[in-house]
This record gives C-alpha cells, sequence and structure tokens, in this order.
C-alpha cells in the first residue's frame, strides 16, 4: 500500500489503467472469437449472427444500467423498434440496400430511445421499473395492432436485402450476414470504448455513482441520461436492424418483456459496466440457451433461474468483472 | 468593492414557523465569513434558499448584481455559487484527477462530448494537476476516492468545487469528520483559497471559524443576531446566550 | 345495462383477485423495500398445491384452500431466510435478478412435477352456479371472489391498525432502526410479514383461479400485473392497492370488452400516465 503510494507521487502523470492498447487487444479477441466460432459452427451461422444481434441489444442496454445505473425491464423496445424500422423500410418502401436498412434500424432504434427514456427518466425506483416495462408493452400491443405495417402476430416479411456494397448476396448458409455482424460489432464495439472514456461517458458514471452531486456540478442529470438513451437506442437499433436482415423477418417477440428480461439477465450473467460483460453473458447466455433448452425448455428455466441466484449471491460483478478480479489479484501476488 | 453576493430579506417559513425571517448579508470578492448557530437555527434551510433547493416565501438572492430568483440551482451552479458538502459526496469509483478534470470539463461546457478524453487534453491535465498540487492531493490522485483517507476526501472536496471557478463558495463543514491529526491540512487548504473568492463557511467548530474567518455571522431561531468580527463575537452577550455560552466558558476555565 | 353491469361485475372481481394477490407485495415492499418479483410464483404454488389437494388427495375445496396457504408459507419461510434476507438492503437490480431467478425455479420446478398443463381447481357445487340477486345472477365463484377481497381489506385493516403487531409493523415501516432500538424485534417482523405476504398470495391464487388460471408460465405471465398494482398504489398502502386494482381491473376489463383487439393497449397506456402523474402511487407516502 505505503509503496504503491511512494511510486505513484514519483510517475509524472499516470495513464490511465484501460489505454488505447487494451482497446485494440479487446478488439482483436472479439475478432478471434468470431473467427473461432465461424470454424466451430459452419452449420449454424444463422445463431451465431442472432447472437451478434442480441449483443448489440446487450450492449445497448449496458450503455444506460451499467454506466448510468438505470434500472429497466423494458429496453428490447429500442431493440424492437430498429428491427421493425428496417424491415418496414424493406417492406413497404423497397429499401433494401442492407446498409441503408441499418440506418433505418439505428434511426428506428434512436426514436424509440427518445420516447422510452423520456418516459423511463421521470420515474424512480420501483415506479422506474414500472414504466420500463409498461413502455415495451404498449410497444408490444402497438406493433401487434398496427398489423397493416408490421404484418401483427404472423410477422413482418417480404425483407429481401439486396447484395451488400452490391457484391456479396445473402446466401442460405449465412456467411454474408455474419460477415456483416462481425464487421458492425467490431464498429460499435470501437465507438463504444472511445464513449465510455470520453467526457460524456465519465459524467454518466458519476451519475450512476452520485446523481446530486453531479447536479450540484451544474451538470444536467436528465438532459445527459436521455443522450444516453438515443444513443443505446442508436446501437440496439443495429442489432434489431442486423437481425430483420439475417432472419429476414420480423416478429412481436423481438419487442417483447421476455426479452428485455432475458437481456437484463445476460447483462448481469456477464457482468456491467465494461461493455465485454455484455458479450461474455450473452454468448454465455444464448449458446448454453441453445444447448440446453433444445432438450428441456423447462430445464433451462431452472438452471437459468439458479445461475442467476448464485451470481448475485458469489459474484455480484459477473462472469467478466470476476474474472478480471481475479486475475488482477493473482497478478499482484 | 462592488458586492458579488447580496441576500436581501431572505423569508421561509414552514407551517407557520418561520425558519428563516428576514435575512439579508452582503458579501464582497475576498470575503470570509463564517455563518454560526446553535442546532436548528435554520443554517440548512439558509443555503438550500440560496442554492435553489427551496423557494424563498420572499426575498432577493444576487449574484454579481444577478438576481436569481426563478432560476434552477443547476443556473446558479453555472453562474458561479458553488456549494460543498458536509457529508462527502464524491464518486467512490473515480480518481481524484478524474473528479477535477470533469468539473474543469464541465465548467468549460465539454461534458456532452462523446469522443477524446481528458487524458489527451493539456489544459485539463495542466489545471487538474495543479490543483492537485495546491491542495497536497498528489499521492492520493490516480486511486480510487473509496479507498483514499477521509481527511483527503475532504481535500479533494474543496478542490472539486474550486475546480468550477466559482464566485461564492459555500463550505458546508469542511472539517466535519476530520481526525484531529490531519485539521492542518484543511487549515492549509482554507488559508490557499482565491483571494478573490468570497467564501461563506457553515461551520460548528468554533476553533476552526476562529482561526479562519474574518467576519461571523449568528443565527439564532432564523434572524441575524449578530454580524461583526469573531472578537466581537466571543464578547457579545446575546450571541453567548444563544450559542456560545458553554464554549466560552470552556476556554475561561482552560 | 345489461351489459354495463356484468362488466362492472367482472371489472370488480378481477381487481379483487389482483388485490387479494398483490397486497402482500404492497406490504412487503412498503417494510422490506425488496422488488420481489417472485410474489406471483407463490401464488402459483398456492393453486397447484390447492389443485394437488383436491383433485389427487380427493380433499375438500376448504381443506384444500387451507392446505395450500399453509404449504405456501412453509415453502416461502426458508427462501426468506436463506434468499430474501441476504438482498433487503441491496440495490434494485440485484433485487430484481435475484427475484426473476427464484421465479425462473419455480417454472421449472412446477412444469417437471406438475406437467405443462393447465390445472383446474374443482369448485364446491356452492360457488359453481350463478347467485340470483333479485334483479339479475351473477357466477357464484365471481361473488366469492369480490367477498374475499373486501375481507381480506377489513382483515388487514385490523391487523394494521389495531393488534400489537400492527403498531410493531408501522414502526418498522416508518423507521427500522428506530424500531429496532425500541426492542422491536425487525428481523422476526419481516419473517412474519413476509409469511402473511406469501399466504395471502397463494389464497388470492386459489380464489383467483377462474380468472387467473393456474398453469407453469403464470409467475411470469402476471409478475407484471402485480408489481404495477404496487407501483400504482403506492407502496404499502392497503387504500392504495385497493384503489389500484379497482381502477386497473375498470381499465383491463373494459378495454377487452370495448376494444378487443387492441389488447393491453390502454392498460399500459394508464399505468403510464398515473405512474407519471404519481411517482409514488396513487395514496404512497411522500
Amino acid at each position: 500500500m505505503n509503496a504503491d503510494h511512494l511510486t505513484g507521487a514519483a510517475r509524472p502523470v499516470a495513464r490511465p489503467r484501460f489505454s488505447a492498447s487494451a482497446d485494440w487487444i479487446g478488439l482483436a479477441a472479439v475478432l478471434a472469437a468470431a473467427g473461432a466460432g465461424y470454424l466451430l459452427f459452419p452449420d449454424n451461422l444463422a445463431l451465431l449472427t442472432r447472437i451478434i444481434g442480441i449483443i448489440m441489444l446487450v450492449l445497448s442496454l449496458d450503455l444506460v444500467t451499467g454506466f448510468c445505473g438505470v434500472a429497466t425491464l423494458g429496453h428490447a423496445a429500442l431493440f424492437g423498434a430498429g428491427a421493425y424500422g428496417a424491415g418496414i423500410a424493406a417492406a413497404h418502401f423497397g429499401i433494401s440496400d442492407p446498409v441503408a436498412m441499418i440506418a433505418a434500424g439505428s434511426a428506428g432504434g434512436a426514436l424509440a430511445g427518445l420516447l422510452s427514456g423520456s418516459v423511463i427518466l421521470r420515474g424512480h425506483g420501483l415506479g422506474q421499473l414500472v414504466l420500463s416495462i409498461a413502455i415495451v408493452n404498449l410497444f408490444h400491443e402497438a406493433a401487434n395492432k398496427a398489423a397493416g405495417w408490421t404484418g401483427g402476430s404472423d410477422g413482418l416479411t417480404d425483407i429481401a436485402p439486396t447484395p451488400l456494397f452490391g457484391v456479396f448476396a445473402f446466401d442460405l448458409w449465412g456467411h454474408t450476414a455474419y460477415a456483416l455482424g462481425v464487421a458492425l460489432l467490431l464498429i460499435v464495439l470501437f465507438l463504444l470504448q472511445r464513449l465510455a472514456r470520453s467526457p460524456f461517458g465519465m459524467l454518466c458514471r458519476g451519475i450512476r455513482q452520485d446523481p446530486i452531486r453531479v447536479a450540484a456540478m451544474g451538470a444536467p442529470v436528465s438532459k445527459t441520461l436521455l443522450a444516453m438513451y438515443v444513443v443505446s437506442g442508436l446501437v440496439a437499433g443495429v442489432g434489431g436492424g442486423l437481425n430483420a436482415i439475417s432472419t429476414q423477418v420480423v416478429g412481436l417477440d423481438s419487442v417483447s418483456f421476455t426479452l428485455s428480461a432475458s437481456a437484463l439477465v445476460m447483462l448481469v450473467l456477464g457482468g456491467t459496466g465494461s461493455l465485454y460483460g455484455a458479450i461474455v453473458g450473452t454468448v454465455v447466455f444464448m449458446l448454453f440457451e441453445d444447448f440446453v433448452s433444445a432438450a428441456n425448455p423447462f430445464h433451462w428455466l431452472t438452471i437459468v433461474g439458479a445461475l442467476l441466484v448464485l451470481v448475485v449471491l458469489f459474484a455480484p460483478r459477473g462472469i467478466f468483472g470476476t474474472s478480471v478480479r481475479l486475475l488482477e489479484r493473482s497478478r499482484r501476488r | 468593492m462592488t458586492p458579488v453576493f447580496e441576500v436581501e430579506r431572505l423569508t421561509r417559513s414552514f407551517g407557520g414557523l418561520a425558519v428563516t425571517q428576514a435575512v439579508s448579508l452582503t458579501m464582497v470578492p475576498g470575503d470570509r465569513v463564517a455563518l454560526i448557530g446553535p442546532n436548528g437555527a435554520g443554517k440548512t434551510t439558509f443555503v438550500n434558499l440560496v442554492t435553489g433547493h427551496l423557494k424563498p416565501d420572499s426575498g432577493v438572492v444576487r449574484l454579481a448584481g444577478e438576481e436569481l430568483g426563478g432560476m434552477s440551482p443547476m443556473q446558479r451552479v453555472r453562474r458561479g455559487l458553488v456549494r460543498s458538502f458536509q457529508v462527502t459526496r464524491l464518486f467512490p469509483e473515480m480518481t481524484p484527477r478524474e473528479h477535477l478534470a470533469l468539473a474543469i470539463l464541465q465548467r468549460q461546457g465539454r461534458t456532452g462530448r462523446m469522443f477524446g478524453t481528458f487524458w489527451t487534453m493539456p489544459d485539463v491535465l495542466k489545471e487538474s494537476g495543479a490543483l492537485l498540487a495546491t491542495l497536497g492531493l498528489e499521492s492520493a490522485a490516480d486511486r480510487k476516492v473509496a479507498e483514499i483517507a477521509y481527511g483527503q476526501q475532504r481535500l479533494l472536496e474543496i478542490a472539486f468545487a474550486l475546480a468550477l471557478r466559482p464566485k461564492v463558495l459555500l463550505l458546508d463543514e469542511p472539517a466535519a469528520g476530520v481526525p484531529q491529526s490531519e485539521t492542518p491540512r484543511i487549515d492549509a487548504a482554507l488559508a490557499g483559497l482565491p483571494a478573490d473568492l468570497a467564501v461563506l463557511m457553515i461551520e460548528h467548530d468554533m476553533d476552526l471559524v476562529f482561526r479562519f474567518a474574518r467576519r461571523v455571522i449568528v443565527l439564532a431561531a432564523g434572524r441575524i443576531i449578530f454580524d461583526g468580527t469573531p472578537g466581537d463575537a466571543a464578547k457579545d452577550r446575546r450571541v453567548r446566550e444563544a450559542y456560545l455560552g458553554s464554549y466560552a466558558d470552556d476556554r475561561g476555565a482552560a | 345495462m345489461q351489459s354495463v353491469l356484468s362488466v362492472a361485475v367482472d371489472a370488480l372481481a378481477y381487481g379483487m383477485v389482483l388485490f387479494v394477490i398483490s397486497i402482500g407485495l404492497s406490504l412487503t415492499m412498503g417494510l422490506m423495500r425488496v422488488v420481489n418479483l417472485a410474489h406471483g410464483a407463490f401464488a402459483m404454488v398456492g393453486g397447484y398445491l390447492a389443485s394437488y389437494a383436491m383433485r389427487d388427495l380427493g380433499l375438500g375445496y376448504v381443506v384444500g384452500l387451507g392446505l395450500a396457504v399453509a404449504g405456501t408459507v412453509v415453502i416461502a419461510a426458508p427462501i426468506e431466510r436463506l434468499l430474501y434476507r441476504r438482498i433487503y438492503n441491496a440495490p434494485e437490480l440485484i433485487q430484481v435478478l435475484m427475484t426473476i431467478g427464484i421465479t425462473f425455479c419455480v417454472i421449472g420446478i412446477a412444469n417437471y412435477t406438475f406437467g405443462s398443463t393447465l390445472k383446474t381447481i374443482s369448485l364446491p357445487g356452492l360457488l359453481s352456479g350463478p347467485v340470483d340477486l333479485g334483479f339479475r345472477s351473477i357466477a357464484a365463484h365471481k361473488l366469492f371472489a369480490i367477498l374475499c377481497g373486501f375481507a381480506v381489506a377489513a382483515a388487514l385493516w385490523y391487523l394494521v391498525e389495531r393488534t400489537s403487531f400492527g403498531v410493531k409493523l408501522r414502526a418498522s415501516v416508518d423507521n427500522t432502526p428506530m424500531a429496532a432500538a425500541l426492542g422491536v424485534r425487525t428481523k422476526s417482523v419481516y419473517a412474519a410479514s413476509f409469511a402473511v405476504s406469501a399466504g395471502l398470495a397463494a389464497f388470492g391464487g386459489v380464489v383467483g383461479a377462474e380468472l387467473l388460471p393456474i398453469e407453469p408460465y403464470y409467475a411470469l405471465r402476471y409478475m407484471v400485473t402485480f408489481l404495477v398494482v404496487v407501483a400504482v398504489g403506492g407502496a404499502g398502502s392497503i387504500g392504495g392497492a385497493l384503489l389500484a386494482c379497482l381502477v386497473l381491473g375498470a381499465v383491463d376489463t373494459a378495454g377487452r370488452y370495448l376494444m378487443p383487439d387492441y389488447g393491453e393497449f390502454f392498460f399500459y397506456l394508464a399505468v403510464i400516465l398515473i405512474v407519471c402523474a404519481f411517482p409514488r402511487g396513487l395514496l404512497g407516502r411522500a
């Protein structure tokens, strides 16, 4: 302890612990994992692409829950709005270029973020949680009712994206969609790493730790949170758009309470506030789900339930957070 | 000198009980004023009325000639009326350097930026480094606030407020909870406050008040009963009766 | 006229079932400040136990109801001791996740033990027919649910306002450390309140089984509804919960009759408007 103290004083200006090189290592690790996934599950690229879409949802949830401390059980509203945004652009407006569809998806997500953020941020505690549930259910019922636009409970079909950059067609095996997904994930992660270290990201973390203190230094708390909700919507919207492109159908389940709750479970399983926790949690959860629920969906629920209780009791930092901690400890010894 | 902070007949009552009654005071740049009074005298209410967390029934607050009535607490802070907290309110997972960088960026209106980091902004690094040096916080600069000593947290509380470059600083019991051995450092920090800054300190610790303040205002039952030098305050009979009694006697005995 | 009346009776019956199940949640949330998403799971456990007692053991309705309530309390008590006690002061997110976890486990186990089919709780002759009120007749089980709701409200009011347990309870709600300093064993008060809450949930689960049918996903399907009742009524307020149930029951039932293809759209719209207008609930303490 004392030695730390002295060396700290001797250094001119210490660089932050997570420096730019750590960011590049993280991106490389994600790319390597994507490559490994491709080699391990060549016949199941559709699942992998779906996982990437959900990772975007969970990353987007990490922005409001992990960085800002807003507990929400309604985040699928942002993801679903992105999916419907991209799907409706393709099915009703003939915008079938995949890049344009992703843009439409993130626009839809951002709009949903603005809308649900301005509702959810009005509440506190239980009220906030209930508002978040109410908003995702409201979106769900609205999507169901507006069947002319959304296909209602049958799902929105007639989504036929044109080849990516006019060259790479979306094939039956899902190669193009997977490559697009990996590329989008890397871009999103690169940008979010920067966001996390930016003045805005610092302010958000300050709000999570003590909103009254942030207000006392003259910073706008609710405006900042709302801005983060819009950013979060952009990210979730990209994930929703990706999902619409790769499955070529958008269902009501993409704006459901169940998906919202699952996303929260994945985030906490992986660990909040680090971005990587969101990725780890989603991958572990979804691969596990795919294996176990194929056998028996109810056993899957029991296992997830027990896992959640155990994580809360013994590893509240989640898989990623706890591993980082253990690693740091073993290094110190 | 033109006054930087004026309070005129500020009044507020709760359900018929007047907690603040026609309180007036004026401060010029460089003032070192202590606001004291027994428990329940209305000090906290006064602070909340000034910072905009409570609405007065009547009365005016002016900062550098500008009326603050109707402004939100946030707008008042931005105009230069900054407070510190009696119970330390810092961000436990951030380092002192990050605290100061955040405050500086906030003052410059740059906290909305979603790209870049203060580590690559030379002006922010320089200013925060200077503040850390002034307050003797360099050794703790890059450790999480939750891990540094309480005395250092109190110093950071002051540095954090200074980083906003206030015109008027309300210091709410800056030495509260600090062990005796560390009070000299708080004293030094207070002595080193910018010369042109007007400081209003709300304090219980009479020794600190006598060391720091050049002027003392005594609040009792929501009214100002004394406004003058610390020496006169100690001699004033009304003040002794309302508040200082036991303290002055203790001193005499010692 | 006829249809207006029948909608009103349905709304009242639905609202009262919601009240019986949710009031325990509201009280424990007001007292322990724990967001308990597993509350519906206890109602479901009660329903399963009653159905098992009546169909497989051949017991009568009243005995089955009693066994269901007692059995649920017996199941809930160790869960409180082992799990809930650790999260009473935890951040909301932690509470949400732990109680979602418990809910998932209960669903999985219920399905494994009782199967995925809908469980009926056969009503005794007295409750299965219509009751003639003179000007019209209504289903006896709905009338029974309404009466149960008022009985529970009255009994709880008596418990909280007129008994020594109620005094300790209110003291603990207002200021737990102070109550503890005055000699109230707050841990016991917590445990007792949790037991009462789980028992009431089970009671509501059985009485309301005709309106909220018992199946494994019950705990997830109505989780939100019960939470909404507490948020709208204000945690810890009996009157608030009653008012919330009547309002929400009316909105939901009217919506279903008048605009069936909008689903629960208006229900959730009402929730958003109420919670935004009354952030602490209709009758919540400030």
